[in-house]
């Protein structure tokens, strides 16, 4: 197999199968009733996920190899801080990005 | 009237999604930028945003094609890494659930991290929206991050290895999930699911795969809903 089929089979693959588990409730199941136990995990989905994916980004970092790093990990507790404090994203985005700014300048 | 309505939620989505294009810009561009030192050309490049557009899932790929890893496993890994794309179009089908097919396939193909969790931050905090709102606001939210998402993917396969990797840059992700991650915690059920699901994903994150954060995902939405029925909570 070429460089290039092996890239478009990939691609087309990735296509696909990411397309179906987004299709996946949204196609099949429409507007069927779900479960009350299903839907009353499914509220919690957001809030499991999205934590469950940062964790690990913030405690071991990519760019430093995976050592806990005191710049990021301040960028990641006032960002979190300021989101739970005044619910809203764009303050939070933003004092996250000042911090990380300011202190991969001073350190 | 409707059209109006649904005009205003439009436009209300592009309002709440524009900030991501602050994150959105600067991880495209950093894919492009990796994909072409990666050795694959503009089109190609482009291939992934436009027919895989999860970010995650094709900087997993990118990954491992740079380390000559076996096609299917390179297929295996970013598809697990999207596996949670199923958990949020379950999430996402009692709010948008009721559109005509097609409505349902455009959502789907757009369902991405931002505007999945923009949404369902709007649909829990406006629950009187009709449908055709919810789909509009949806919308909103997308153009600001989809359309972005391939012009700088587009910019960075262009323009190359002429842009500094910045320091910083890695951590944009990061910053922008926990910036949602504050005002999603409204009861005390959702702040025992994150928190459980912290704990999972930092116990487990040795798992191949990012199997971890299936485990911690599943056992974090097993805490909320069990906390909802102990605490009594309404949703």
């Amino acid at each position: 197999m070429s460089d290039t089929t092996q890239l478009w089979v990939i691609i087309i693959a990735l296509g696909l199968g990411s397309f179906g588990m987004r299709f996946a409730f949204l196609g099949l199941v429409g507007d069927r009733a779900m479960p009350e136990w299903l839907l009353r995990h499914l509220r919690y989905t957001a809030v499991a996920v999205i934590p469950a994916l940062v964790a690990p980004l913030v405690v071991w970092p990519t760019a430093t190899g995976g050592e806990p790093d005191a710049t990021r990990l301040s960028a990641a507790v006032a960002t979190f801080a300021v989101g739970y404090l005044t619910k809203n994203v764009f303050a939070a985005m933003g004092v996250g990005a000042a911090v990380l700014v300011t202190l991969s300048a001073l350190l | 009237m409707a059209a109006g309505t649904a005009m205003s939620s439009y436009w209300r989505g592009v309002r709440d999604g524009l900030p991501f294009l602050a994150v959105v810009g600067p991880f495209a561009m950093l894919f492009g930028v990796l994909a072409t030192e990666a050795g694959l050309a503009v089109h190609e490049t482009m291939g992934f945003s436009i027919v895989v557009i999860a970010g995650a899932a094709q900087f997993t790929a990118l990954q491992l094609l740079n380390e000559n890893a076996p096609t299917l496993v390179i297929i295996a890994s970013a598809l697990a890494v999207n596996l949670r794309m199923a958990m949020y179009s379950a999430s996402i089908t009692p709010h948008l659930g009721s559109l005509p097919l097609w409505k349902r396939g455009i959502a789907a193909y757009f369902l991405v991290d931002q505007t999945y969790a923009v949404s369902l931050i709007d649909y829990e905090k406006n629950p009187d929206q009709t449908t055709a709102e919810k789909f509009a606001f949806f919308l909103g939210v997308m153009t600001p991050i989809c359309p972005p998402w391939y012009l700088f993917t587009f910019l960075g396969a262009v323009l190359g290895e002429t842009i500094p990797s910045s320091f910083g840059l890695d951590f944009a992700l990061p910053i922008a999930f926990l910036a949602m991650i504050g005002p999603m915690l409204r009861t005390p059920a959702h702040r025992i699911a994150a928190l459980a699901a912290v704990v999972l994903a930092l116990a487990f994150a040795w798992l191949p795969f990012n199997a971890g954060l299936l485990v911690a995902g599943l056992g974090g939405m097993m805490a909320g809903a069990q906390a909802e029925v102990r605490l009594g909570i309404k949703p």
